[in-house]
């Protein structure tokens, strides 16, 4: 990692300058299926924040103390999606036994983001990148946030273009994609704010 | 029977229910990689020899995975695969491997796979699973490719790294970044939708 960059600056950059959804294009599956509502949009949003912060620190965690000195490296897929899904049950457990309303709000979401390719994203990025231990944890709440913050917005819009009439091959996806591709625009705008690689 | 399951297999995945623009799956890495068309073809090779496989070995043990379990067994053949696929880049294309970066290993999570395996291969023998899985793979990659020709024409000028519009060309260099992506799925879609729709308008009168 080059020096000067440290981890509030990826903090910050994961979520306005390389935001997951809006510069590497990931969990855009979940962010078309989900946005509709604000309410499910922001309980999604809050289980990425959660699952992405951990499994990104986990990840990092194996890779360094498994992976690397076994030389398995090549591995890491399997063990990265086996250590997510691991998690995500887990934490559905304990949300089950412990609180009825949170299980309510948040545990029909975790299955979801298993197959949400942000999370397995961000923990190739910060492999890649050489990140160490505590900015890649920063960097996977930040995408975490970055995430959020993206599909709450379009949630938000999407709410208020219901009442607005679409044409009809535009309906559903279509649009979705032509308002990400705006509000891609406007976060470009904080581009040259932080640089990260 | 069987001509006609492998005529619906053809129809079904390059026409109305592509994967791409009528189930809208896999949509990170149609976005991520069509900024130039050679990492296209790389991926887009990947993609099918993934799906082609992963479905095939689906198909051979549908009856030996517990169903409660067969998300994480069809996500562990779906990861083998994918590894194989880094691999050989790595070894044979390494330039193309450190451009596509984390999105080869992101083939792992990209729905269409699963959503065959799902919705095919556990209830199919292993010879339709793995044609079913290699259209889908194509249906994937034409819609890629399309995608990619447009990006790379009007983004930087050129069509597989050769220059072909002159010197009068000013490159949108919007369209290799990301809002040049979400656009041009966004308009390949309505084109798409929008001709279906007037089909069936046609039918129904």
């Amino acid at each position: 990692m080059t020096e000067g960059i440290t981890f509030y600056a990826i903090f910050f950059a994961a979520i306005f300058t390389n935001n997951i959804l809006l510069t590497n294009y990931l969990g855009m599956c979940s962010f078309l299926a989900v946005s509709r509502e604000v309410k499910t949009s922001v309980g999604l949003g809050m289980a990425v924040i959660f699952v992405m912060a951990v499994t990104s620190a986990l990840n990092w965690l194996a890779y360094r103390y498994i992976l690397v000195p076994l030389d398995l490296v090549y591995l890491r897929y399997i063990i990265f999606i086996v250590i997510i899904a691991a998690f995500v049950q887990l934490i559905e457990m304990i949300i089950e036994r412990v609180s009825d309303s949170l299980y309510a709000s948040l545990g029909i979401f975790l299955p979801l983001i298993t197959v949400n390719c942000a999370i397995l994203g961000v923990s190739l990025f910060m492999i890649i990148r050489d990140y160490h231990f505590l900015s890649s944890f920063f960097y996977g709440l930040g995408s975490g946030i970055g995430w959020a913050l993206a599909i709450v917005a379009m949630a938000g819009i999407r709410q208020k273009m219901t009442r607005s009439r679409v044409p009809k091959g535009l309906a559903g996806a279509g649009i979705t994609l032509i308002i990400a591709g705006i509000m891609a625009l406007a976060f470009m705008g904080f581009s040259g704010m932080i640089k990260i690689s | 029977m069987e001509t006609f399951k492998i005529k619906r297999i053809f129809s079904d995945n390059l026409g109305r229910n592509n994967p791409v623009f009528a189930q809208v799956l896999g949509i990170c890495s149609t976005l991520a990689v069509t900024n130039v068309m050679k990492n296209t073809v790389v991926m887009c090779v990947g993609l099918i020899f993934v799906t082609g496989l992963s479905s095939l070995t689906v198909s051979l043990m549908r009856e030996y995975i517990p169903s409660r379990i067969r998300m994480m067994v069809e996500t562990l053949i779906i990861a083998s695969y994918v590894i194989i696929v880094d691999i050989v880049l790595k070894a044979y294309l390494p330039d193309v491997s450190r451009q596509l970066g984390p999105y080869v290993g992101l083939i792992i999570t990209n729905c269409i796979i699963m959503g065959r395996a799902e919705a095919f291969a556990l209830s199919n023998p292993p010879g339709l699973s793995f044609l079913d899985g290699v259209v889908s793979g194509l249906g994937y990659s034409y819609v890629l490719l399309v995608i990619a020709f447009f990006r790379e024409l009007l983004g930087s000028g050129s069509i597989w790294g050769f220059r072909v519009l002159g010197a009068w060309w000013t490159n949108w260099s919007i369209m290799v970044m990301a809002p040049g992506a979400f656009f041009m799925l966004a308009i390949f879609i309505w084109i798409v939708k929008g001709s279906l729709i007037k089909e069936e308008g046609g039918n129904n009168k």
